[in-house]
């Protein structure tokens, strides 16, 4: 505040401009998708890309102040956040309005909803920094790991409750700011093991998987015969590998709900049902895939124009920019996320001070989780959890929440240079 | 620093790949794998087929012969249906319910998503009350699709009929026709089908994801407009068209009358004929069958399809060769002692009497067979005997030349080449060098194996009143409203006789109806050349030929008229040739000398007894009736109630009634 030179000069605009780019890209894109001739404006406020309009000002002016603050504030305040989130994600329980058959958003009149998980990803992220920057917490104690993996698992439990499992599964991406700080690699190993155990074992008879997991695990063994440890690991590992694979059929069966399990098949190909469950992902590849290298051009993609995919304007936002910007587009995009995660955690290791560090992780997992998901889902890679595209999907909240979380590191990192 | 600085390698690791594997992903399906294009221009293209309405066929007057009719088909697309009460839908279109679900199933199994045929052939009046309440059931929707009537019913072997293509058909075409489309079948409809069809039209629409329409794809770049079919006019007469068939009803036989300096061919009566509306709308197939059922086969094309032998009236036609030939000249005379002797043949003449001294314009006139017997076996002998078959090869080839023997080339479909026997054929009857001109004596009075269609016959009147060439007789004189005349049909085709050997002919010709055989046909103040015959047939009384041309002096008519088993052709086909010919010329009959008038023909009935041939059928179809049913136990399921359907004919009659009545 008291040097306002070297306070702008400190913000890394790059980011903030790469952030304005993908902002642009999602209203143009929200315009074509829900495009109304009876309303071409793309500032007209009846409309979706109306309200988008409103709410990029409102989201950057929120950034402003967010620069404007003192980084000791949100510091400070972090518990307070993460307090007043857990509050609404238990509110929202009660009061909730059910939507799509979650109750996870809380009116706030004038046609306006809040959504309070989109905020909890950013609070669960500054008290996790708050904590694991603290003396004498390290991830590797137990103590520690357990009381950072309930700063994530309650607002996780909380949104699981009403149910929306795809922020649920955000929260899941912190592993990453964990596996920096010094969580075990194994966490990572396991996880993917576990992802690709999952898939496997419903795909083929577990039979089959668990031989060929014993046959892998005997080659380790036998590889570094000298390593007793590795040894009982591995066996460990195997046997938590079986009971895993045993309790699948219980877990797809009788502990996911129906529509979760139909998802799943029809991403793993088990399952075709193009006319009904299958109806969304299909036409959004379809859209996608019919975009070729170039696209059919702004306001011309047959697919977006004529709403052949559902929820076009959040959740399958990025079949506009496949279908109407093609390939081209499509590169465009992946490459401004890929390059705005590789910036943050550019910056988050530039930072002296853990908090802003593991902060800065803690955002460019998030993002990069979402971007994932989001993706993968309208190319059929990834079942529908009903994520969006951060910056790009339709929804204030979306988009408010994800310039908090980019905007307080952006704060932070301007004050690098100070201790916190 | 902390000690896990390097772990920030894997992560961007971790998510450099997993980007990368999204950006691979996205490859394949965007710029390696074609179907998605495909199947996003099948969600929203809509490709609406306009059907044309086909061409109509006028008279030589332009009066119309054929009109279209507007019919709507009902087509249902299944999955745009939505819930809706049956009861009021089938009592909409008069049908019952099994029936409804008969048909629904079927649209099912065509494709749930694409338009087919629910109802079909609704005729405008009833379709009036449907349209109205045909908003409330969305997923059906009505076709315009158009039919053809026949105000005057007449000409049916001439028109042909229309039908839906059949897979055969489809598969010809190299896909141009879809199933439900229409084709035509046999006459006119077939022979100028790629002329009548026109072009289809097709609308490129768009739809949303609700199949609501969102207008023409690229702005209507790539819609096409529907090109109606083209006019033709026939060169048919309807006026003597109608009074050949009035004359010919209760007869089996055909009437074919040319204009020789043309070769359009005026009149086209086929006997029995039926109404071509029978072969229009839903009763279609039912009357289809009767008439298969018919022992008289109404779908016979007599006119280029039945073969008779032709008698006498073959007889100007081997003087003329004979004179070409330089065998005869027209003094040259003959004594016909009532017979002739060929070796140990002996050929009947005049009944015995003798016809005394002939020449050979008498020889015509008084139909001479001992003449003509005399002057076929002097051309195949002249050469001496041994060389009989080179003769009989030129003689069949100056036959060949006036079109007997080969197809005319008419413009319709299924004509027959008639019969000119080779020298192979009796080489095979008799063997090589075992047959003589005496042997197949009876050629020259244009009987035995030699046949012709009355198609042949009156072109070959068009020839003798032409003097020596005859146009490729056609029934559409002209294609579209430029009424283009094709080429092959102002070009003249000689047959190889100088002009002035036709004279004696034509004088034998006239004496014919003068004074001789057609006496009782002459037309007070015409002069007609004509020559009757009688010929022989196996089945029962001989068939009644007349052939003529009229007037003698640059003539306007040439007619062949056969009618079957009534006996001599000087008391059925001759007066009937008169009539139309009088009737061409002059607009109306006249009274005639000899007393004969036309409603003593018309009201004639010479139907063969054909009561044996009844009795086989009735036996084939018991037999077939037993497999039937048989069959019908089977797939009992397949039965169905037809309910109660209009027929579209009766709506036809309404409609020309009242189009009459205006």
């Amino acid at each position: 505040m008291n040097n306002q030179r070297s306070f702008f000069f400190n913000v890394d605009w790059v980011t903030v401009f790469i952030y304005l780019v993908l902002c642009t890209i999602g209203w143009f894109n929200i315009h074509a998708a829900v495009f109304d001739p009876r309303h071409p404006s793309i500032i007209d406020f009846s409309t979706n890309y109306g309200k988008q309009f409103l709410f990029i000002i409102i989201s950057i002016v929120i950034g402003i102040v967010i620069l404007l603050l003192e980084s000791r504030f949100i510091t400070a305040l972090s518990p307070a956040f993460y307090g007043i989130t857990i509050l609404l994600l238990i509110l929202v329980l009660v009061v909730g309005r059910n939507v799509g058959g979650n109750r996870a958003w809380i009116s706030l009149g004038g046609g306006f909803r809040l959504q309070p998980a989109e905020f909890a990803k950013f609070t669960a992220c500054l008290l996790l920094a708050r904590y694991l920057s603290g003396t004498n917490v390290r991830v590797s104690d137990l103590r520690s790991f357990f009381i950072a993996a309930a700063i994530i698992g309650l607002p996780m439990l909380l949104i699981l409750l009403q149910p929306d499992v795809g922020s649920t599964l955000v929260f899941y991406s912190l592993i990453f700011v964990l596996y920096r700080e010094g969580l075990s690699p194994y966490f990572l190993i396991i996880s993917a093991l576990f992802i690709v155990l999952f898939l496997t074992s419903i795909l083929f008879s577990p039979l089959y998987v668990i031989a060929t997991i014993s046959i892998l695990a005997l080659l380790i063994i036998l590889l570094f015969r000298r390593n007793r440890r590795l040894a009982v690991t591995v066996i460990t590992g195997l046997a938590i590998c079986v009971v895993f694979v045993f309790s699948v059929k219980f877990i797809y069966n009788d502990v996911l709900q129906p529509h979760q399990k139909v998802r799943i098949s029809l991403v793993l190909g088990i399952t075709s049902d193009l006319k009904g469950k299958g109806y969304n992902v299909n036409q959004s590849k379809i859209a996608i895939g019919s975009g070729k290298l170039w696209g059919k051009g702004y306001l011309h993609g047959t697919q977006t124009q004529y709403s052949f995919v559902p929820a076009q304007s959040t959740d399958f936002i990025f079949c506009t920019v496949g279908e109407e910007w093609g390939f081209a587009g499509s590169v465009v995009v992946i490459g401004l996320f890929l390059f705005l995660v590789l910036r943050i955690i550019f910056i988050a290791e530039r930072q002296r001070s853990p908090f802003s560090r593991i902060y800065g992780y803690g955002v460019a997992s998030i993002i990069f989780f979402h971007v994932f998901i989001n993706i993968a889902t309208t190319i059929g890679l990834a079942p529908v959890i009903g994520i969006p595209l951060p910056f790009i999907s339709y929804g204030g909240s979306s988009l408010l929440s994800f310039t908090l979380l980019l905007f307080v590191l952006l704060k932070l990192d301007s004050n690098r240079m100070g201790i916190v | 620093m902390n000690s896990f600085f390097e772990r920030r390698y894997i992560i961007a690791g971790i998510f450099i790949t997993i980007f990368i594997i999204l950006l691979a992903r996205l490859f394949y399906i965007q710029i390696i794998d074609d179907r998605y294009e495909l199947y996003a221009s099948k969600n929203v293209l809509r490709h609406n087929i306009i059907f044309p309405e086909r061409g109509s066929i006028l008279d030589r007057n332009g009066k119309t012969l054929v009109q279209n009719v507007p019919f709507y088909d009902i087509m249902v697309t299944p999955n745009q249906v939505k819930p809706f009460d049956t009861v009021e839908f089938c009592h909409l279109l008069g049908i019952d319910k099994p029936e409804f679900y008969r048909r629904w199933a079927k649209a099912m199994k065509y494709s749930p998503s694409l338009p087919s045929g629910f109802e079909k052939q609704i005729p405008a009046q009833t379709f009036a009350s449907i349209r109205e309440r045909l908003s409330e059931f969305p997923g059906f929707s009505p076709v315009t699709r158009y039919l053809r009537t026949y105000p005057d019913s007449v000409a049916a072997h001439f028109l042909g009929y229309i039908g839906e293509v059949t897979d055969r058909d489809i598969k010809r075409y190299g896909g141009y026709y879809q199933p439900g489309d229409y084709i035509g079948v046999t006459g006119v409809e077939k022979s100028y089908e790629a002329v009548l069809r026109g072009q289809r039209g097709v609308q490129n629409l768009m739809v949303d994801s609700r199949n609501k329409p969102k207008g023409h794809y690229a702005n209507g770049l790539y819609d096409t407009a529907a090109v109606a079919g083209q006019r033709l006019t026939s060169s048919l007469d309807i006026t003597i068209q109608k009074f050949g068939e009035q004359l010919m009803q209760n007869k089996v036989g055909s009437i074919v009358a040319i204009e020789p300096s043309t070769g359009e061919i005026l009149c086209y009566v086929s006997s029995p004929t039926y109404d071509p509306n029978l072969m229009v709308g839903r009763e279609r197939g039912n009357n289809a069958a009767k008439m298969y059922a018919d022992v008289y086969n109404p779908f016979f094309i007599r006119p280029i399809q039945a073969k008779y032998p032709p008698g006498s009236s073959f007889k100007p036609l081997s003087a003329l060769i004979a004179l070409q030939e330089g065998i005869i000249t027209p003094q040259d005379t003959y004594f016909c002692p009532g017979y002739y002797k060929a070796g140990n043949r002996r050929i009947p003449c005049n009944n015995g009497e003798a016809h005394g001294l002939v020449n050979l314009s008498s020889a015509v006139a008084e139909s001479c067979n001992g003449y003509f017997s005399m002057v076929f076996q002097r051309i195949l002998d002249h050469n001496g005997t041994r060389q009989t078959e080179a003769t009989f090869a030129n003689w069949r080839a100056n036959v060949n030349k006036f079109g007997l023997g080969s197809k005319l080339g008419l413009d319709m479909p299924g004509e027959s080449r008639g019969n000119v026997p080779t020298p192979l054929h009796y080489d095979n009857v008799y063997k090589h060098g075992g047959w003589h001109s005496s042997t197949i004596i009876s050629l020259a009075i244009g009987q035995g194996e030699l046949e012709a269609t009355p198609l042949q016959m009156a072109n070959l009147e068009c020839t003798i009143a032409n003097h020596g060439y005859y146009y490729k007789p056609h029934l559409i004189k002209a294609i579209g409203a430029e009424n283009v005349i094709k080429k092959e049909y102002t070009q003249r085709n000689y047959v190889g006789i100088d002009s002035t050997y036709f004279e004696p002919v034509i004088n034998g010709m006239q004496a014919v109806v003068d004074r001789g055989t057609g006496i009782r046909s002459k037309i007070p103040g015409i002069v007609m050349c004509g020559k009757t015959g009688t010929a022989q047939n196996p089945h029962g009384e001989a068939n009644s030929v007349f052939v003529a041309f009229a007037p003698r002096d640059n003539p306007k008519i040439a007619i062949a008229v056969v009618v079957e088993n009534s006996g001599e052709g000087a008391h059925w086909a001759a007066p009937i040739a008169s009539f139309i010919v009088e009737k061409y010329l002059r607009g109306s009959v006249s009274s005639r000398e000899s007393g004969i008038t036309p409603e003593y023909f018309e009201n004639a009935n010479k139907l063969p007894d054909l009561s044996y041939k009844i009795k086989e059928r009735t036996a084939d179809s018991l037999r077939k009736v037993k497999r039937d049913s048989l069959l019908k136990h089977q797939n009992l399921k397949s039965a169905s109630g037809n309910g109660k359907k209009d027929t579209a004919n009766k709506y036809l009659a309404v409609q020309v009634k009242n189009k009459e009545d205006e």
